[in-house]
């Protein structure tokens, strides 16, 4: 076991297969406790991938993940997810079924240290429209509101380390901004945050740093100003 | 009227067995996808399991520790033989399933023998709670559908009202979510496995000492049972209770009809070419009677295929 440092979470030489479509090849970069990372690059990057491998959804083949210190690769989704790392997935996934407070109650739980900083009144200060819909099927939900429930689902789970994949795709530009300012909220409260994020302009206003991917790798590491400072790194791996 | 009024009765009480059976694969079926065809075997293991105690332990603990007995057998079942198939899909799972029942039926008939055994309802239950036109309406039926009752208002309750029944429906839609969402997916669906056996097995118990315990009444159930979850629609708890009372009533109505086609026929002056004809058309109700559970299931499927009351995300 690595001695606690500042580093909450440390991803380490990951590698991920789709069947036999190799897909991440050694993926390496850390958080530091109360750190907001974006993961950059263009579709088929690998961006998700490494999202969803940190998580377990798919299973890495070679590498490490260490979440303060303790190694979770290998593990299963839910023995990660309660040890402190909280995922809110691309395509959304709340409980079309389920009403939004049931949607909010699956995602319930003490954190790794037994403690619940977060409750449901929180988010409702957060998104005041999801507690006028409390009541209503999720499956009835807008597009935005269905990306509130999800954030507020994993937040509740009080995690030490929040995944986001690309919380703003296909939301109006209000939304956008909430959606942002929300990410800015909880990581003040102390929440570590790996974002991934299309829109530029978002991820690097709420970033401390951010990694570019290209081909399963981080091909650039930095701050956000030390990428603007590399107009080159941006065309070639971020340009359309 | 009295005639009609008592096949109402014992139509609802047949038809609360029904839910009390089909409830479990209703769990099991519906909301975990498991296609279970052994179901039914776990409300024969539960009628022999209480037989089996009833003399060492009385009545009431029987019926209470055979289900127990049968959830072990459920939870055994579902973690070494159904979980490593369930991937492969639903023809594996109902191939190796119907070999269970099979299994199942066959190690009854070696240790209790071919034949019924002799499980009756207990001497304090055997009474009658009413008489109407001078016949006795035995109190064990309503005590078979007062559990059966209970039992839908406590499964209805655990679903919709507990975390672990919001946990269990939103798992069959999306299980890797949940499961990211920090509940261990595959213990929930042993512990639904389970509970699923348990109910079957209470069934048995209960219903065993009124019917006949004997190795041939999981096959009896058993395709009775997959008709009520599909007529009453997949995963629906409700769908399940109305599916099984439609079911019980229209079978216990048509037992006791005297109908023909040819009767209807006479009120339009074509009696004597109907009887001349024969066939269906002269073909009384009551013999019917086994057919119509199928008929209504092939009526839902082409009408409704969701079921009556099914849940589409």
């Amino acid at each position: 076991m690595e001695s606690v440092s500042d580093t909450i979470l440390s991803v380490e030489g990951l590698h991920a297969h789709y069947g036999k479509s190799h897909i991440l090849h050694g993926v390496t970069f850390d958080v530091a406790r109360g750190e907001v990372v974006s993961l950059l690059g263009r579709n088929g990057s690998g961006r998700s991938t490494t999202m969803k491998s940190i998580m377990g959804l798919v299973p890495p083949s070679e590498g490490h993940v260490r979440l303060d210190g303790v190694d979770l690769a290998g593990q299963r989704s839910f023995a990660i997810c309660r040890r402190g790392i909280g995922y809110v997935p691309e395509e959304r996934e709340i409980f079309l079924n389920l009403t939004v407070d049931e949607n909010l109650e699956m995602g319930r739980q003490n954190g790794p240290d037994g403690a619940a900083k977060w409750d449901v009144d929180q988010m409702f200060t957060y998104f005041p429209r999801l507690k006028e819909r409390r009541n209503t099927r999720a499956g009835s939900l807008s597009g935005g509101e269905q990306q509130m429930l999800t954030m507020c689902r994993s937040l509740l789970g009080n995690p030490l380390v929040m995944l986001i994949d690309e919380p703003t795709e296909g939301l109006a530009p209000k939304i956008v901004t909430v959606v942002g300012e929300v990410i800015q909220d909880i990581n003040k409260h102390g929440v570590s945050v790996v974002l991934v994020e299309q829109k530029l302009t978002i991820a690097m206003q709420v970033s401390h740093r951010v990694c570019v991917m290209g081909h399963g790798q981080i091909v650039f590491e930095g701050t956000p100003d030390e990428l603007n400072a590399k107009p080159e790194i941006t065309d070639e791996w971020l340009a359309v | 009227m009295d005639q009609i009024l008592f096949a109402l009765l014992n139509g609802t009480i047949y038809g609360l067995l029904l839910f009390m059976v089909s409830a479990g694969l209703t769990l099991i079926f519906g909301m975990m996808g498991v296609l279970n065809f052994a179901h039914a075997s776990f409300y024969m293991l539960g009628a022999y399991f209480a037989y089996t105690l009833q003399p060492l332990t009385g009545f009431w603990l029987a019926i209470i520790l055979a289900p127990i007995l049968v959830m072990g057998v459920g939870i055994l079942v579902e973690r070494f033989i159904l979980r490593h198939v369930h991937e492969h899909g639903h023809a594996h799972e109902l191939l190796v399933t119907f070999g269970l029942s099979v299994v199942i039926a066959e190690m009854i008939k070696m240790v209790y023998g071919k034949f019924a055994v002799d499980y009756r309802v207990p001497a304090e239950l055997n009474f009658a709670a009413f008489s109407l036109s001078g016949i006795d309406y035995p109190f064990y039926r309503l005590f078979m559908g007062g559990i059966a009752v209970v039992m839908f208002i406590a499964i209805y309750l655990l679903l919709t009202k507990t975390r672990v029944g919001i946990v269990v429906r939103s798992a069959i839609y999306r299980p890797q979510m949940v499961e990211a969402l920090g509940h261990n997916v595959p213990m929930v669906f042993m512990g639904v496995f389970g509970i699923g056996a348990a109910l079957a097995g209470l069934a048995g118990a209960v219903a065993g000492a009124f019917y006949t315990t004997n190795p041939n009444m999981a096959l009896e159930l058993g395709v009775m049972v997959f008709v009520v979850v599909v007529v009453g629609g997949l995963g629906s708890m409700g769908g399940a209770m109305a599916a099984s009372l439609l079911i019980g009533i229209t079978n216990s109505l048509a037992v006791g009809s005297d109908f023909r086609i040819a009767d209807l026929l006479t009120w339009i002056g074509m009696g004597g070419w109907a009887e001349e004809i024969g066939g269906l058309l002269t073909m009384r109700m009551s013999s019917l009677a086994a057919t119509l559970p199928f008929f209504i299931m092939l009526l839902v499927l082409v009408l409704r295929p969701s079921g009556l009351m099914g849940e589409k995300e």
